[in-house]
């Protein structure tokens, strides 16, 4: 029972970091962008957060929680959702090709990151890590209801950022199928000339939901530094294999963000599930945590057989759009 | 005359070095249902385009109401009142009509779909269209996606309305029931441009024709004073003779027989359901149906490209009744080996065809770029059949190496055609073969048609033109939802009949 528990606490941690990359990345798809660059955005996201607060924390006496938060959260999304507008600016107005535009992005964030990431590192100190304790504990800081037995350990033992993307997907899934915004943006990704005939401003919608869309996958980045790795900073590239789960997360949620909240602790279950089996020797672990791909390439498989319309990628996913063209 | 409702002056238009539109001027008055004539690649539609915002003009100017205005964008053209119903439908196929209906209004209201589907409901009865609002567009026959597109324009407050072809995909019952809407609509104080290339159409419906030739204004007439070689002389800029010769069937000999053949899709459905018939030489053999009836599986399956159920059979014969040759479960390059001369001029002409990037040279080696024993291709015959082709049927491109997709329509078809005659086929399935072309191209191809015929060639012509198959074909085949609903005698049968045919009841037996 106890270790059931504290599976399901690893997988809603582990699930909420690509639940955040994952919506944001519903968004950028529903407007016809395939952005590769999550892993990227997400790295920006967190050394973003990482480094302001650094600096906010370094430069007071005494540093106040929420200062902490929301300097995290803004400096997040804003390096993120430039690095969205990067992509975006790349991919509608010079209409260069979107996949290799996005993993261009990824390498470079990461590749950004890592090297901020390091410096901090040295300025913290030439045998020190750098850390931000005041803001991990804001991020960490969970509510009085953890203190029931069992139900609080279940749902109530984490901090705010993992409630925020449960809020954060059920109002997507809201704007997308009961706004008429929404709709138009959807009608973006789907068929953008029929978006144009019917007075939508195609390239306004798609560098709104770009920005947007990275900005809250840059958030993943941010809760991953500052809750998952508490406040810390590590050169080991596990961001960027997060960002990757959180773009297969796309395709197994059939680009629905309801499906992202259960989807991503079922990935965080998948993930973690080696650690709870008794006996797995070290090249089985590796094949157990590969599981979650496995699952997403089930649901292709799956969703292409049954051939149902409404599973399918938006269908002018990945194509840029031109109105004059003949 | 009433007042004009929109006025254009010196409109100009160009696509790199090719002029679309040259200096056109042309009034437009309220209340009447004006035809724009021309043939394809006049720049009828993107004359129209550059009135509903999808192009800007590069030259020139437009007047709404007498006061010049400019477009910008399709969201412009509305706030004027004046909406474009496409060839190619502006529609999202995962939503349902009454989501597709309000795309892009008013974006901060709420969403509320009762209320969306009453008012869709208002407009229908208004103007006598039928439509489901909680259907999803991927659902929807071509009609009904035509009609939402038409109550789409009307919902946004359009007074000119633009149809670009609106019958090119419809039958004739369903273009009946278009031009009485047309007709409610005028009645209701509304403008309406058709484009066409029908003279039959436009002398039915419209009031006055406007004609453009090779992207300039021709003239105007009034239709009551127009008739169809008055409006041919005036699109073509001379007289022509129209008229598709159809030589008697000479040495009849039986070259094709298709027993039973069934095709199923991947979820099992049916696709073609028991086709049978003869099909013999020197004969063209039609197929008429509403598009998406089984026509392309039917050829498909012919040439091997189209696994058929068991029990099916398409046996060919090469010079007598007792040499048969099973075609079932043969891929298309064992067809060809054993001899059997077919050639397919597909519906999709850049897509199975040819091979768009590459030149006409290329696209003739692909049928035999292995014939040689060398390592090396050899670029030689090839070259010379495409300079031979390019000759013979006048194909206007820049070069044999500029990639076929540069090309327009009409060429891209000869080039196609072309290939597929020269290897002299007993054989020749085509597919739509004069769909985008002009009327002087359509007219070479149904020679070149008659050519093949008289040399003893078996022709399948899958035709959506109903008017010109009854006057090309010996017989018809009408499919009617992957069934045969009868064969006929193109000579005997009239439009109407085939009409029905197409459209029986069966039909709607299969949806339920």
């Amino acid at each position: 029972m106890q270790s059931l528990i504290s599976l399901f606490q690893a997988a809603v941690v582990f699930g909420t970091v690509i639940m955040f990359g994952c919506i944001g990345e519903i968004i950028t798809e529903k407007a016809g962008n395939l952005n590769l660059g999550v892993p990227g955005i997400m790295y920006l996201g967190g050394i973003a957060s990482l480094a302001s607060v650094f600096i906010y924390e370094g430069s007071t006496k005494d540093p106040s929680p929420v200062v902490c938060v929301l300097l995290a959260l803004v400096s997040s999304f804003a390096a993120s959702a430039l690095g969205g507008l990067v992509y975006a600016f790349l991919t509608i107005t010079l209409k260069a090709n979107q996949n290799v535009t996005g993993l261009t992005l990824t390498i470079f964030g990461s590749g950004v990151a890592n090297f901020f990431g390091g410096s901090l590192n040295t300025l913290a100190g030439r045998f020190e890590q750098v850390a931000v304790p005041v803001t991990s504990a804001a991020f960490r800081k969970t509510s009085m209801l953890s203190g029931i037995p069992v139900i609080g350990k279940l749902f109530f033992s984490y901090g705010f950022m993992v409630y925020l993307a449960i809020i954060i997907a059920v109002l997507t899934h809201f704007f997308m199928n009961h706004t008429r915004r929404g709709l138009n943006l959807r009608t973006v990704g789907e068929n953008p000339a029929a978006a144009d005939a019917a007075g939508i401003n195609v390239n306004r919608n798609k560098y709104l939901a770009i920005c947007i869309g990275a900005g809250i996958s840059g958030f993943g980045g941010a809760y991953y530094v500052m809750d998952y790795i508490k406040g810390t900073w590590a050169n080991d590239g596990s961001i960027e294999n997060l960002g990757w789960l959180a773009v297969a997360l796309v395709i197994f949620t059939t680009w629905k963000s309801k499906n992202a909240i259960w989807g991503a602790y079922l990935f965080g279950i998948l993930f973690w599930m080696f650690l709870y089996i008794p006996g797995l020797t070290r090249s089985s672990q590796e094949l157990f945590k590969m599981l979650p791909y496995a699952v997403t390439v089930i649901v292709l498989i799956i969703t292409s057989l049954k051939n149902s319309r409404d599973k399918q990628p938006p269908a002018a996913l990945g194509l840029p759009y031109f109105r004059e063209e003949r | 005359m009433s007042s004009t409702a929109l006025s254009i002056k010196n409109l100009s238009k160009y696509f790199g070095s090719v002029c679309a539109n040259d200096h056109v001027s042309l009034d437009i008055y309220k209340g009447e249902i004006l035809a724009l004539l021309g043939e394809n690649g006049s720049g009828k539609t993107s004359l129209m385009n550059m009135l509903s915002g999808i192009y800007f003009p590069d030259e020139g100017q437009i007047f709404a109401d007498g006061k010049e205005v400019c477009i910008r964008s399709p969201k412009d053209a509305y706030a004027l009142g004046i909406g474009m119903v496409h060839q190619h439908f502006k529609l999202v196929d995962v939503f349902s009509a009454s989501e597709n209906l309000i795309l892009g209004i008013d974006p901060s209201k709420p969403l509320d779909r009762k209320k969306i589907n009453q008012e869709l409901k208002t407009i229908c009865d208004r103007y006598g269209f039928e439509i489901d609002p909680d259907k999803k567009v991927y659902d929807m026959s071509v009609s009904e996606k035509q009609t939402l597109e038409i109550i789409k324009t009307l919902y946004r407050g359009a007074n000119v309305l633009i149809l670009d072809e609106p019958t090119a995909v419809l039958t004739p019952q369903e273009t009946e029931r278009l031009f009485s809407v047309i007709k409610n609509m005028k009645k209701d104080g509304k403008t309406v441009i058709i484009i066409t290339h029908k003279l039959h159409e436009v002398l039915e419906i419209s009031d006055r024709v406007a004609i453009l030739r090779k992207g300039a204004y021709v003239g105007c007439i009034e239709t009551a004073k127009a008739d169809e070689s008055k409006l041919t002389e005036m699109m073509m800029g001379e007289k022509v003779t129209l008229n598709i010769e159809r030589p008697e069937i000479k040495d009849k000999k039986l070259r094709l027989s298709v027993k039973d053949l069934c095709c199923k899709d991947a979820e099992g459905r049916d696709h073609l359901k028991n086709i049978s018939f003869d099909l013999y030489s020197g004969e063209i053999f039609g197929i008429a149906g509403i598009s998406g009836c089984g026509q392309k599986e039917l050829l498909e399956a012919i040439a091997g490209l189209q696994p058929a159920v068991s029990g099916s059979s398409i046996k060919y014969f090469r010079d007598s009744e007792d040499e048969a040759t099973e075609l079932i479960g043969k891929t298309p390059r064992a067809i060809r080996n054993m001899g059997v001369h077919l050639s397919f001029v597909p519906e999709d002409r850049l897509g199975m065809g040819l091979v768009g990037s590459m030149g006409m040279t290329d696209n003739m080696m692909l049928k035999d770029y292995d014939s040689g024993k060398l390592f090396f291709t050899n670029r030689r015959k090839p070259g010379e059949l495409a300079a031979r082709i390019k000759k013979e049927l006048d194909v206007v491109t820049p070069g044999l190496q500029t990639p076929v997709r540069r090309l327009s329509g009409g060429n891209v078809q000869k080039v196609l055609v072309g290939r597929e005659i020269s290897a002299d086929p007993t054989v020749l399935m085509t597919a739509y073969a004069v769909r985008g072309l002009d009327i002087n191209t359509s007219y070479t191809i149904y020679k070149l048609l008659n050519e093949q015929k008289k040399k003893g060639t078996a022709i399948i012509f899958v035709g959506e033109d109903l008017d010109v198959m009854l006057e090309l074909c010996d017989r018809i085949l009408v499919l009617n939802a992957g069934k045969c609903a009868g064969i006929t005698d193109g000579r005997k049968i009239t439009k109407e009949e085939i009409g029905l045919m197409m459209t029986g009841s069966e039909r709607k037996q299969d949806e339920h």
